[in-house]
C-alpha cells in the first residue's frame, strides 16, 4: 500500500504547490492591478485618509479645502470654495463617485502619495508626523474666472480665457455649472446631489465641461481662420478688393448662401472689410477657392484634428473634416460640419494676438511639495506657427476693425486696443434651433502685446430668435474677462 | 489478523526496530512558540487598532498556554511517541484563528447583532470543546484499530449526518446545516468526513483484494466488476445528491475525493482514479449546466473582479482586493479593509482574505505551509502505520483535510470555482473546530502506535514446544 500512498502524498503536495503558485500570482504579480482597481474601496479610503492638497489660483489662494468626517472609512471629506465657479477647472473628488480633472490627474500630488515626493513621506515617517498632501497652483486668474461666471450667469454657455504669450489658461468657466462639495461624501445626501446632475435626470448637464470637453460649430468666429488661410496663400491680401458675388451660389450647388443683413458692402468686399460686416459669401468663396486641403491644414496648424491636447485636462479634438466642395465652402464660414471648442477658439484669438505663434495652453503652473518644495513647473511650450507675423498683425488690423466700427461693437473697452470676431452658429435639422452666439477676442496692452485672449459661447438663452448673436450676448462677456486682466496688470 | 499483517504491509524502512525518540521535549518547545506567536499576534492587534495592549491580553495568553500545556501533558503520558508536530501546528492555527476573528470583531460593520455579534468568545470556547474532545479520543481511544469494530456502524451515522441537513432551512445559500433549538447549528458535514473515513477504511480493508484483482484487462485498464462497482457509483450518486439538495459543492468533492483517494491506496489500482476522475467530472459538469448556484460560483471564478448584477462590487472581488491590497508585506494586523468584503464572511470562508491582506503575501504562504506540514505528517503517519486499517484511516483523514484545505484556499483565491467550506482551525465554526480537533487526535492516537517502538517478539510457540519436551 505505500506506492499508491507516496503518490499520493505527492498529489497532496501538489495540490499545496499550486495553491502557493496561485497567492503568489494573486498577491505579487496581480497585486498592483488590484489595489488601483477602481472598484477597490481601499482607493479611496486612502485617498481621504489625510487632509488632501489644495488647488490653488494664479496669486496662490485655496479653491479646494478639507475636512474631517465622522465617516468610519473615510477620515477627510474634499470641499470646494465657490465650488461651481471652479468646478471646470477642478473637476471633483468625491469618495463615492470617484475624482475627475485636475483631481484626479494630479491626484498623487494631493495625497502625497506620487513617487517624487517619496522623501517627503519617508521623512514625515520617521518623524513620525501624518502624511500631507502637495498643492497644485494654477495659472487661473480669480477675477477674470469671475468675471466669465457672473456674465454667464443664468445662460448656457462657456468661457475661455489664455494668456497669448505663453499659453497659460486665465479662465475657464462653464455653466450651467454644479458645486463638487455637494456630493463629496458618501451618504445618501450625496448620491441624490449626484443623481440630479447626472444627464438623465438634468437636461443641461450641468457636470459637462463645455468650455474644454464640447464642440460647437463655431460660426463666423471661423472665418478669422479663413482669412488666415487666404492670407497666407498669397492669393488675397487685406485690403484688396475679391471677386464674390452676392448672393453666392455654393459650388456643385443650387442654394444661394446670402448675407446677414442683405448689407451691401459684401460684394467684392476686401477681407477687411469682409470682417467688419462679417460677410458669408466672401468667406466661402475663398473657402471654396483655397480649398478642402489647405483649410484643413490651415485648421490644423490652429490645434484642430489634436485629439491628445492636455492642458492637463484632455480637451475634445475639434474638427475639419475631409469634405466635398459646397461642405467646405460652408466650413469656411464655420458652419457645415466644423466643430470647436471654446478653448480652440481661444487658441485661435491668441495665436493671431501673439503675432502668429500658438502656444500650447496649459493650466497647471507648478506642483508644490508639502514643504512648498516646487515638484514639477510646468514652461510654455509653441505649439506651431500657423501665420506670419505680417499676416498675424494684417489680421489683427482686420479684428480690430471689426470691435472699432464693425460688428463687435460692444467689446469696446475705452482706452484700450480689442480684436475680436463675433460669430451666430446655426444649428439643428434645418437651423431651426436657437443659434449658438460666439465672440473670439484678444486685448492689447499698452506696450501692444496682448494679455489676454477669449472665446465666448453663449448656447441658449431667454433672448428671443432674432436677437441672437455674438455681438449682444457674447461679446459683453468676453469684455468683462479682458477687462479683469488688463485691470489686475495695473 | 492484525499482527500477521503486520509483518506483510508494515513499512521496515520507516520503523526502525528500535523504536524512534519520541520528541516530547521537541512539540514542547514548538508549542511554546506556537502560544506565542497567537499571544503576540493579539497584542499587534490591539496597538495596531488602539494604541494599547488589549485588555485581557495576559488572561487568554495563559488561557491558551494552559491549554496548550494540558494537550502536551495528555500527550505525553498517553501518546508518548505520537508525531511531535502536529499539536503545535494545530495550536498556532487555532490560535492565530482565534486572533483573526477577534481582529475582525473589532469591525464595528461586520459584528452588528444581526450577524451574530462578537464571535471570538464562541470559536474559543468551541475550540476548548474542540480541545475537549481532542484529549478525550486520546485518553479513551487507546488503539485506533477499535474503530474497525464500527464499519458498518460508521455508515449509517455518516449517511445520517450527511442527509440530515436536506431537512433544515438552507443558510446563506447552502443547505449544510442542522438547527437545534437551544443549543445552536451544526455543520454534520465535518464530523462526517470523519466518521466516513472511519466507514471507507473497515470497508475497504475487507473488500480490496475482491476491487483489486477480480476485474477484467481493457484497453489498458483493469475494469472492475459490476458488482464491485456498485457502492462506487452509489457513493456517487450520493455526492450528487448532496450537491443538488444541500447546494453544497464543498463537501460532495470533498466526499467523493476521499473515496477516491482511499479507493486507490487500497487497491492500488490506477484505473480506480481514472473511474473516479471521470464520475466526478461527469457529475459536476451535468450539475453544473442546470444549478443556478454552481454556475454562478463558475461565472465568479471566471471573471472574479465582474459587478454583481445590481451593480454592485461581489464578495469574490473584494476577497482578490484584498489579496491584490496585501501584496507582499500586508498591511499589518488590524490595519487591512477585509470587513469590505461584507457580513459575516471574513470572518468564516473568507478568513484568508484577511491573511493575505493583513499579513501578505509571506503571512499567507507560511500558514498554507504549516496546512502543508499538517498533511505532510499526516501522510508520513499512514505510511508509518503498520496495520491496513491505520493506513487507511490515515490517508484518508489527511486526504480530506488537504482536500479541504485546498478547495478552500483555491477558492478563496480564486484558483477553483469557490465551494464555500471553513478553513481548518482559522476559520469560525464550532463544528469545524470541534472535528478537526478530533481528526488531529485520531492522527495522533495512529502515528503513536506506528511510532511505538516493536513490541518484543512473542515467545515462538515452536521454540517453547522443542524446549518442553524434555527426555
Amino acid at each position: 500500500m505505500n506506492k499508491p500512498l507516496r503518490r499520493v502524498a505527492v498529489f497532496c503536495g501538489l495540490l499545496v504547490l499550486a495553491l502557493l503558485a496561485r497567492v503568489n500570482y494573486v498577491q505579487f504579480v496581480q497585486a498592483d492591478e488590484l489595489s488601483e482597481h477602481e472598484d477597490n474601496r481601499r482607493v479611496a479610503i486612502e485617498r481621504y485618509a489625510q487632509p488632501r492638497g489644495n488647488i490653488l489660483t494664479s496669486d496662490g489662494k485655496p479653491i479646494t479645502g478639507s475636512t474631517e468626517t465622522e465617516d468610519t472609512d473615510f477620515k477627510y471629506k474634499r470641499t470646494y470654495k465657490n465650488g461651481e465657479l471652479w468646478a471646470p477647472v477642478t473637476g471633483y473628488a468625491s469618495q463615492a463617485f470617484g475624482a475627475t480633472q485636475l483631481e484626479a490627474l494630479n491626484d498623487g500630488i494631493l495625497t502625497g502619495d506620487d513617487d517624487r515626493l517619496f522623501f517627503n513621506r519617508t521623512i514625515d515617517m520617521l518623524t513620525g508626523k501624518p502624511q500631507k498632501g502637495g498643492n497644485v497652483v494654477t495659472t487661473l486668474d480669480a477675477k477674470a474666472q469671475q468675471a466669465a461666471f457672473k456674465r454667464l450667469g443664468d445662460k448656457k454657455g462657456a468661457v475661455a480665457a489664455i494668456d497669448p504669450q505663453s499659453g497659460a489658461v486665465l479662465a475657464l468657466a462653464s455653466t450651467p455649472s454644479y458645486d463638487p462639495s455637494s456630493f463629496a461624501g458618501n451618504g445618501e445626501k450625496d448620491s441624490e446631489a449626484w443623481s440630479k446632475l447626472q444627464k438623465e435626470q438634468n437636461e443641461d448637464t450641468p457636470m459637462l465641461n463645455r468650455a474644454l470637453r464640447q464642440t460647437y460649430p463655431p460660426g463666423s468666429t471661423y472665418k478669422v481662420v479663413t482669412a488666415a488661410a487666404g492670407l497666407e496663400s498669397g492669393d488675397f491680401d487685406l485690403d484688396s478688393k475679391t471677386d464674390s458675388p452676392d448672393p453666392y451660389k455654393l459650388p456643385q450647388s443650387q442654394t444661394d448662401l446670402g448675407n446677414d443683413g442683405d448689407n451691401p458692402a459684401c460684394k467684392n468686399a476686401s477681407i477687411r472689410v469682409a470682417m467688419q460686416w462679417s460677410c458669408n459669401t466672401v468667406f466661402a468663396k475663398m473657402s471654396d477657392e483655397l480649398g478642402n486641403d489647405k483649410m484643413r491644414e490651415m485648421s490644423e496648424k490652429f490645434g484642430y484634428g489634436n485629439g491628445e491636447l492636455d492642458i492637463p485636462v484632455r480637451a475634445a479634438e475639434s474638427v475639419y473634416p475631409e469634405d466635398n466642395r459646397p461642405q467646405n465652402a460652408m466650413a469656411g464660414i464655420g458652419q457645415a460640419s466644423n466643430r470647436a471648442t471654446p478653448l480652440q477658439m481661444a487658441m485661435v484669438a491668441a495665436a493671431v494676438a501673439n503675432d502668429g505663434t500658438l502656444m500650447k495652453p496649459y493650466m497647471v503652473d507648478k506642483l508644490v511639495a508639502p514643504n512648498l518644495n516646487v515638484v514639477e513647473q510646468t514652461k510654455p511650450k509653441e505649439l506651431s506657427e500657423p501665420v506670419s507675423s505680417d499676416n498675424a498683425q494684417k489680421l489683427q488690423e482686420a479684428m480690430e476693425t471689426v470691435v472699432k466700427e464693425g460688428t463687435g461693437t460692444t467689446a469696446q473697452i475705452p482706452g484700450v486696443t480689442v480684436g475680436g470676431k463675433t460669430g451666430t452658429a446655426q444649428h439643428g435639422e434645418n437651423n431651426e434651433k436657437n443659434p449658438y452666439a460666439w465672440f473670439i477676442s484678444y486685448a492689447k496692452g499698452e506696450d501692444g502685446s496682448s494679455p489676454v485672449a477669449v472665446a465666448v459661447v453663449i448656447e441658449s438663452s431667454d433672448t428671443s430668435r432674432d436677437e441672437i448673436a455674438g455681438s449682444k450676448l457674447a461679446a459683453p462677456v468676453a469684455k468683462d474677462v479682458m477687462k479683469a486682466i488688463l485691470d489686475g496688470k495695473q | 489478523m492484525s499482527s500477521n499483517l503486520n509483518i506483510n504491509t508494515g513499512s521496515n524502512t520507516t520503523v526502525s526496530p528500535g523504536g524512534l525518540p519520541s520528541r516530547r521535549n521537541t512539540e514542547l518547545a514548538m508549542l511554546i512558540f506556537a502560544v506565542l506567536i497567537p499571544v503576540f499576534a493579539y497584542a499587534n492587534v490591539g496597538l495596531a487598532k488602539d494604541g494599547s495592549l488589549p485588555a485581557g491580553m495576559l488572561g487568554y495568553g495563559v488561557g491558551l498556554g494552559l491549554l496548550a500545556a494540558v494537550c502536551h501533558l495528555v500527550v505525553r503520558r498517553w501518546a508518548p511517541y505520537a508525531d511531535p508536530l502536529m499539536l503545535p501546528i494545530s495550536t498556532l492555527l487555532n490560535g492565530l484563528g482565534l486572533v483573526l476573528i477577534w481582529r475582525l470583531d473589532q469591525e464595528p460593520g461586520i459584528t452588528t447583532p444581526a450577524l451574530g455579534g462578537a464571535l471570538a468568545p464562541g470559536q474559543l470556547m468551541w475550540s476548548t470543546l474542540g480541545v475537549a474532545l481532542f484529549l478525550g479520543v486520546l485518553v479513551f481511544l487507546k488503539d485506533h484499530r477499535v474503530l474497525q469494530r464500527y464499519t458498518y456502524i460508521s455508515m449509517v451515522v455518516a449517511l445520517i449526518l450527511l442527509i440530515l441537513p436536506m431537512f433544515f432551512p438552507a443558510r446563506y445559500g447552502a443547505r449544510i446545516w442542522i438547527t437545534i433549538p437551544g443549543v445552536g447549528s451544526l455543520q454534520p458535514g465535518e464530523f462526517a468526513k470523519i466518521i466516513i473515513a472511519v466507514f471507507f477504511a473497515g470497508y475497504l480493508m475487507v473488500k480490496r483484494d475482491a476491487l483489486a484483482l477480480a476485474s477484467r484487462r481493457f484497453m489498458g485498464l483493469y475494469l472492475p466488476r459490476g458488482r464491485d462497482l456498485g457502492p462506487i457509483l452509489a457513493i456517487w450518486a450520493l455526492s450528487l445528491m448532496i450537491l443538488i439538495f444541500e447546494t453544497d459543492l464543498g463537501t460532495s468533492l470533498l466526499f467523493f475525493g476521499l473515496f477516491v483517494i482511499m479507493l486507490y491506496v487500497a487497491t492500488e489500482r490506477t484505473s480506480w482514479v481514472v473511474f473516479g476522475l471521470g464520475l466526478s467530472a461527469a457529475g459536476a459538469v451535468a450539475v453544473a449546466s442546470f444549478a443556478g448556484h454552481v454556475q454562478s460560483r463558475v461565472d465568479g471564478w471566471l471573471d472574479p473582479l465582474a459587478r454583481a448584477a445590481n451593480g454592485g462590487v461581489t464578495e469574490t472581488a473584494q476577497a482578490m482586493y484584498s489579496f491584490g491590497s496585501g501584496g507582499i508585506l500586508g498591511s499589518g494586523l488590524g490595519q487591512g479593509y477585509s470587513r469590505l468584503i461584507g457580513g459575516i464572511a471574513p470572518k468564516s470562508d473568507y478568513i484568508l482574505a484577511t491573511v493575505g491582506e493583513e499579513l501578505g503575501l509571506t503571512g499567507l504562504m507560511a500558514i498554507l505551509v504549516l496546512y502543508a506540514l499538517l498533511i505532510e505528517r499526516g501522510m508520513r503517519t499512514s505510511l508509518a502505520a503498520r496495520d491496513p486499517f491505520g493506513k487507511l484511516l490515515a490517508v484518508g483523514l489527511a486526504g480530506a483535510f488537504a482536500l479541504q484545505v485546498f478547495v478552500v484556499a483555491g477558492g478563496v483565491t480564486g484558483l477553483i470555482p469557490l465551494t464555500g467550506m471553513t478553513m481548518p482551525f482559522l476559520a469560525q465554526g464550532g463544528s469545524s473546530v470541534i472535528a478537526n480537533w478530533a481528526l488531529i487526535a485520531i492522527l495522533l492516537r495512529i502515528s503513536d502506535t506506528a511510532r511505538r517502538p516493536a513490541p518484543a517478539p512473542a515467545p515462538s510457540p515452536d521454540a517453547e514446544m522443542t524446549q518442553v519436551v524434555r527426555p
